[in-house]
């Protein structure tokens, strides 16, 4: 298939960029979206023009970092896959495709389509994790008893990759659906109890401190997640937040 | 609790309480208002007690005020900063692909609703106010119905009373649910409240078209 694509530009973090027209041709309905961002690479270099900067590690949807907002949604038209996900048969011969990096004051952009999605980490830093005990009488994990609801939801809850798209797709910019996770992931847990005041308190501080937007509830961060995060672990972020606060 | 109110999910707490106040305030202000299509003297009779007992007047009605500006100042102070949340805005945004317009647009139906308020309190709080306690009237016998027949007569009072009302239909058919997932509610129950709360934001609005229409037509 033959497409146009409309792809933002932007040389660094400082410059102004703006969309840029290109035509791939020749493009097969079984190639990965990125693999055909590879067709278009190398027909840039070999005409001697700078490639599009973009994000991508793993290539088999786990490690989120390709951050393309294609024809108006996060990963583009198809759902619960990142971007080296969605294929080429979604699209039409003679489509023109609008591709865009993440947008959000929190996740600036640094060359073309790839963002610097470091305020996660410090949200994740600020109280995404558990202390234990490696004195050398620590008890096995599976020695624990969870009930199968809590550990199914905790297990859901750590499926987030933190690639951003709720962030992307929110019309608000909010992470709510990213902290909701990782607080929700520690939250159902017994591991998690000790910090569980802090944690919460903590991770949403920095989440206000990065410069999100707040969450009205659109849904739509649930819809684009690439591992059908639910609304449920804001919910549960929500009430982990207000216990934390009459408790001190 | 200090800096509870201060952050993120704190404001949607109080987004969220300040709703659920005056969903409420809805509920009996329809309540009130529908007896005036079916008992007249009843519906005069009720609106005395709400427009002299001191409980109503002096708490109720302050409170109310509060919780009305309130929800609308938050809502505007958050819609800066959610729009502040994003600089570069995209070139192609699908928004109709993961959510209602109800939801994405709820800064335009408050917008309406507050602009009606204006008209609303105009035509009928203002004049309350001033009989009372600027002109000092006793409020002994008054026909409340009259007023509203009279307001009434005009169709394009009508027409701007039954615009405001599809407005605040589209306001509660996202604002009731988000309300209670705000305040941490989703769980086993959601699915039929979210039902109860299309219900909610469908009947109520078209109760009071109904009684706008009502006293148009038959008067």
């Amino acid at each position: 298939m033959n497409l146009t694509l409309k792809i933002w530009r932007q040389k660094d973090a400082q410059s102004k960029g703006k969309m840029v027209d290109y035509k791939v041709t020749e493009i097969s309905e079984h190639m990965s979206f990125l693999e055909m961002m590879d067709v278009l690479n190398e027909q840039l270099i070999n005409a001697g023009e700078e490639p599009i900067a973009f994000d991508h590690d793993c290539r088999e949807g786990i490690c989120g970092m390709c951050s393309m907002y294609i024809n108006g949604e996060a990963h583009g038209p198809d759902r619960g896959i990142t971007t080296c996900q969605l294929h080429m048969r979604m699209f039409k011969d003679g489509d023109t495709i609008t591709i865009e990096p993440f947008r959000a004051k929190a996740f600036p952009v640094l060359k073309d389509l790839v963002v610097d999605r470091s305020s996660f980490d410090r949200i994740q830093h600020a109280g995404g994790y558990i202390s234990v005990n490696t004195s050398g009488n620590t008890q096995d994990a599976n020695a624990i008893p969870i009930s199968k609801h809590a550990a199914d939801e905790a297990m859901d809850a750590a499926t987030c990759i933190g690639c951003g798209a709720c962030v992307a797709s929110c019309k608000n910019s909010s992470a709510m659906l990213f902290v909701g996770a990782k607080v929700s992931q520690y939250a159902l847990l017994p591991q998690g109890q000790v910090e569980a005041t802090d944690r919460v308190k903590n991770m949403v501080a920095q989440m206000d401190l990065e410069g999100f937007g707040n969450c009205t509830n659109t849904g739509a961060c649930e819809v684009e997640c690439p591992k059908g995060i639910s609304l449920e672990n804001i919910a549960r972020m929500n009430r982990e937040f207000l216990s934390a606060n009459i408790k001190g | 609790m200090s800096g509870f109110f201060k952050s993120s999910i704190g404001r949607k707490y109080a987004m969220a309480l300040s709703a659920f106040f005056l969903m409420f305030f809805l509920l009996q202000h329809f309540a009130i208002n529908i007896l005036s299509v079916f008992n007249g003297e009843a519906f005069n009779e009720v609106s005395y007690f709400m427009g002299t007992n001191p409980l109503v007047q002096y708490i109720l009605q302050p409170v109310l005020l509060f919780g009305v500006i309130y929800h609308f100042v938050m809502g505007f102070i958050l819609e800066v900063k959610n729009r502040n949340a994003r600089v570069v805005k995209y070139a192609k945004n699908n928004g109709a692909a993961n959510s209602s317009w109800m939801s994405r647009n709820m800064i335009w139906s408050g917008l309406a609703i507050l602009g009606f308020m204006v008209f609303h309190f105009n035509d009928f709080w203002v004049p309350e106010i001033v009989d009372k306690f600027i002109e000092g009237n006793s409020q002994v016998g008054k026909d409340y119905l009259h007023h509203v027949v009279v307001m009434f007569e005009n169709p394009i009072r009508v027409g701007v009373y039954v615009l405001a009302f599809v407005f605040l239909s589209l306001h509660l058919l996202h604002g009731f649910n988000s309300a209670f997932q705000s305040v941490g509610a989703n769980n086993k129950y959601t699915r039929g409240l979210k039902g109860f709360g299309k219900a909610y934001a469908i009947l109520i609005p078209l109760g009071f078209i109904f009684i706008a229409l009502f006293h148009h037509f038959n008067h």
